[in-house]
């Protein structure tokens, strides 16, 4: 290593302009999937919890498919293979608004919708039956106890793993680095590529993703507490 | 498209199952076992190490443990690969390959996952444990071999094997090196056939699932046995609270 010069890639507008490209890009494909992936559990847990045996299977499939196949696999099966399997006229259309990313949103989210809905899941079966029996006898309807008493407790019980999972769906995003995306890991290889200066580069791409893992932990951390009855009674 | 996919499977078997072997390297799925079985292997004793230092009196262990854990927790297991890629052959001067890489990264990220396995464990023994072992004569280390860990890692032989398939699945970001694993021999049988990527992809994606899916249902399996196990040696209430120490999900 011939001396270390971090100033040199931070002061290069060029360098610097693809790092915030491709940090845009990361939090295209985070946001994106994550708010598919939320849309697709609540969908998901409605299913498993409606009388239908049949729909309960369905999902159960789903979340074990989506669970026990590498989610690189599954994001490789999306681009390389259903890609090439689209009508021509969708096809075109998808790579005329980045396909790359597109097919990562879509991917991801379809993988981590499986995780998210198991974590709802289990927070919603961990509130005691009681509660929902208690919140009847006191004139509450199935919709209104659900809303006030059952969800309440249940998504308090879902948040921790449910930020574990959104920590591991941001770092998931850097694996749409496979299928061409331009996201954040991309943009470091490229600028690697373009300065040779791979230590410094890589230390600030591994910074930027410590630093929003973080946060997104300690967000998770702090909404724990909000929602902690402890804290609400002292406030 | 079965038809094409058992065509596939009938031609390419022999590659997709050992890679090149007898005329190359080792590779496909029997890479993917050997790496992510020697994986395991080198994270346990590593995720124990590091569990003691995190539960450690001493600070100058606890916190660059802890720190450690946290960059692992927080960075892409990519970006560990590209700096481990970079790194290795730099401070070696030898030309690693990609095998001992990869193996070296899946060993630090899933011993520091791991770790917190085995922490959660031996927190979720109780501190009584500890006290009447030291009371009985033993040393920290003495206690920690005979007493504590025994009964920790036994009771996280599910996490053990959820691990080993969070391992599987992390093998196949190797593809972005080049090592010689399922997913590699899966992309070059696509690059021979070129017209059927759909259909090879997705034999990849079924043998995959059919291996975790197996290790899965061991892992449950296990579980459930130490469960009942335990709850008919210890029926006294107050062992509730040695409850099963969850795996810190983790799916690549």
């Amino acid at each position: 290593m011939s001396g270390f010069d971090l100033s040199a890639i931070l002061s290069n507008p060029e360098y610097v302009g693809m790092l915030v490209h491709g940090l845009q890009m990361t939090f295209i494909i985070f946001f994106g999937s994550w708010s598919l992936a939320m849309t697709l559990a609540l969908i998901l847990l409605c299913i498993r919890f409606s009388p239908f045996r049949f729909g309960d299977r369905i999902v159960a499939a789903y979340v074990s498919y989506h669970r026990n196949v590498p989610t690189l696999v599954q994001l490789m099966l999306w681009y390389f293979g259903i890609f090439t399997l689209l009508p021509s006229g969708l096809s075109g259309w998808l790579i005329d608004h980045n396909a790359e990313a597109i097919f990562a949103i879509v991917g991801l989210g379809l993988c981590q919708a499986a995780y998210f809905s198991e974590d709802l899941r289990s927070g919603l079966r961990s509130v005691n039956p009681g509660q929902m029996e208690a919140a009847k006898a006191l004139g509450h309807g199935y919709l209104s106890s659900m809303r006030f008493i059952i969800m309440p407790q249940g998504v308090r019980n879902a948040l921790p793993p449910l930020i574990n999972h959104s920590v591991s769906l941001f770092k998931n995003s850097s694996l749409a680095l496979v299928i061409g995306a331009s996201e954040l890991t991309h943009a470091v290889k490229e600028i690697e590529n373009l300065s040779f200066q791979t230590f410094e580069i890589y230390l600030v791409g591994t910074v930027l993703y410590l630093v929003i893992s973080l946060l997104i932990m300690a967000v998770g951390a702090y909404l724990s507490m909000r929602l902690d009855p402890a804290w609400r009674a002292r406030a | 498209m079965i038809g094409d996919m058992i065509t596939i499977v009938h031609d390419y078997w022999l590659l997709l199952l050992i890679g090149q072997y007898p005329n190359g390297p080792l590779g496909g799925l029997a890479n993917t076992i050997i790496l992510s079985a020697l994986a395991i292997a080198f994270a346990f004793p590593v995720s124990i190490l590091m569990a003691l230092a995190r539960l450690s009196k001493w600070r100058a262990l606890r916190w660059p443990v802890t720190g450690l854990v946290y960059v692992t927790r927080g960075v892409p297991l990519l970006m560990l690969i590209l700096w481990a890629y970079f790194l290795i052959p730099l401070w070696t001067g030898a030309d690693v390959p990609s095998f001992m890489i990869m193996l070296v990264t899946l060993v630090f990220y899933q011993g520091a996952f791991l770790s917190e396995v085995v922490r959660a464990g031996i927190v979720a023994l109780g501190a009584g444990q500890m006290d009447a072992a030291r009371a009985l004569g033993h040393s920290y280390l003495g206690a920690m071999r005979f007493i504590i860990l025994p009964q920790a890692l036994y009771n996280m032989i599910p996490s053990m094997i959820s691990t080993f398939v969070a391992t599987i699945k992390d093998t196949t970001l190797g593809y972005v090196i080049n090592v010689p694993d399922l997913t590699f021999a899966a992309s070059q049988v696509n690059n021979q056939l070129l017209t059927q990527p759909f259909q090879v992809f997705l034999i990849l994606a079924i043998v995959y699932y059919a291996i975790c899916w197996s290790l899965t249902y061991l892992a449950n399996t296990i579980e459930r046995r130490i469960a009942k196990r335990r709850a008919g040696v210890v029926s006294r209430p107050q062992h509730a609270v040695m409850t099963q120490a969850k795996i810190i999900t983790e799916q690549p």
